[in-house]
């Protein structure tokens, strides 16, 4: 049957038009996706704690972070225990400006839907947390949420 | 003269660039999802503030020490049992529930624990107070924490599934997506009432 008789033919070569299309799309997507860090972290980034009961947090505006671990920079020492606020290492202290100056910046209406996030290395010690949890107290920045990955139960 | 075609642009190295950002992006991209258990903070006390007295019975206490060890109830213990102790305490429905804006709560008729006189009276009263020293680790807390809300999240759960034969965590989603949906609403604050989370954080030991 000479129908069916195979035409003799090289390899065809893959047609690479459409490459840079799947990759504009990969682009694109990372571009969107992509959050510049806004914040140069001056300690080593913590080892989150896992829990399952976690939470998402929502409304990444009304979200201010304070990160707990060790200093990258020496001259703080090796605990992990130093907190950093915005871009710099502060202290216990500092707390409760960073967090009207964070008020400062979203409407009166949302104030109360602000959430303290509190990024603490899983050595750090509590001793640390509770002295941020009693500032935070006092100025009334009640709802918090301890950053943790999510594991399967 | 003849008519000269245009040259095409060639293309071919546009893929190139493509690739470079490409690969920019993925270099710097960080998919954080930020995640995170979640804790309301009582508000400060008055400066004349009395705490009420509370039956002994009703406080369900954990221990942390400086060496990531627990004690729960005067008794050394796992972590990993800290959930089942947890729910043994809430759940044990041994008496009246506490009297709320003068509508007494009753017995707790959704309990199915022993009942015992030694442990809570019911849901609403039982406290859990966690103390822990300054020097424990950050982890270990949060463990302790989680497995706390992992107790509350059963009993809620198990409750939900009775009554609304849907697992709570269905049910708080359903009215998160319709909030004015009211007879959803009931349902939840009913769950919720009827398991409280009454976690608190006693002062640390230096």
């Amino acid at each position: 049957m000479s129908k069916f008789r195979k035409k003799k033919k090289g390899m065809p070569a893959v047609n690479t038009a459409a490459l840079p299309d799947i990759v504009f799309m990969l682009l694109f997507f990372f571009m969107v996706t992509t959050t510049m860090r806004e914040t140069d972290l001056k300690i080593d980034n913590p080892r989150l704690p896992s829990a399952s009961e976690v939470k998402k947090l929502e409304h990444k505006s009304l979200v201010s972070t304070i990160y707990i671990g060790k200093a990258k920079d020496l001259k703080y020492g090796s605990s992990f225990n130093r907190i950093q606020l915005n871009d710099k290492i502060s202290t216990a202290d500092e707390v409760p400006a960073f967090i009207i100056n964070a008020r400062s910046k979203v409407s009166e209406a949302e104030v109360p839907f602000m959430t303290t996030s509190i990024k603490a290395d899983k050595e750090s010690s509590v001793g640390t947390i509770i002295d941020i949890r009693l500032k935070l107290r006092d100025v009334n920045a009640l709802k918090i949420s301890y950053s943790a990955s999510k594991t399967a139960d | 003269m003849a008519r000269r075609e245009t040259p095409e642009i060639n293309a071919g190295s546009m893929a190139d660039i493509a690739f470079l950002l490409l690969i920019f992006f993925l270099v710097t991209t960080t998919m954080n999802v930020d995640s995170g258990v979640s804790k309301k903070l009582s508000e400060k006390p008055p400066a004349d503030y009395v705490p009420p007295i509370i039956k002994e019975k009703n406080i369900f206490e954990v221990n942390i020490n400086r060496n990531n060890e627990l004690l729960v109830e005067g008794e050394r213990m796992d972590i990993k049992d800290l959930q089942e102790a947890t729910i043994t305490f809430i759940d044990n429905g041994g008496g009246e529930g506490k009297v709320e804006e003068g509508v007494a709560t009753g017995p707790c008729n959704y309990c199915k624990g022993e009942r015992s006189e030694k442990s809570s009276d019911h849901p609403n009263k039982a406290i859990i107070s966690v103390q822990s020293d300054r020097l424990t680790e950050y982890g270990t807390y949060l463990a302790v924490q989680d497995q706390l809300l992992k107790a509350y999240r059963e009993l809620r759960n198990r409750l939900s599934m009775e009554k609304y034969k849907t697992p709570f965590p269905e049910l708080e989603e359903a009215y998160k997506k319709d909030k004015q949906n009211e007879s959803l609403k009931k349902k939840v604050e009913d769950i919720k009432t009827s398991y409280p989370q009454i976690i608190s954080d006693a002062e640390p030991t230096n």
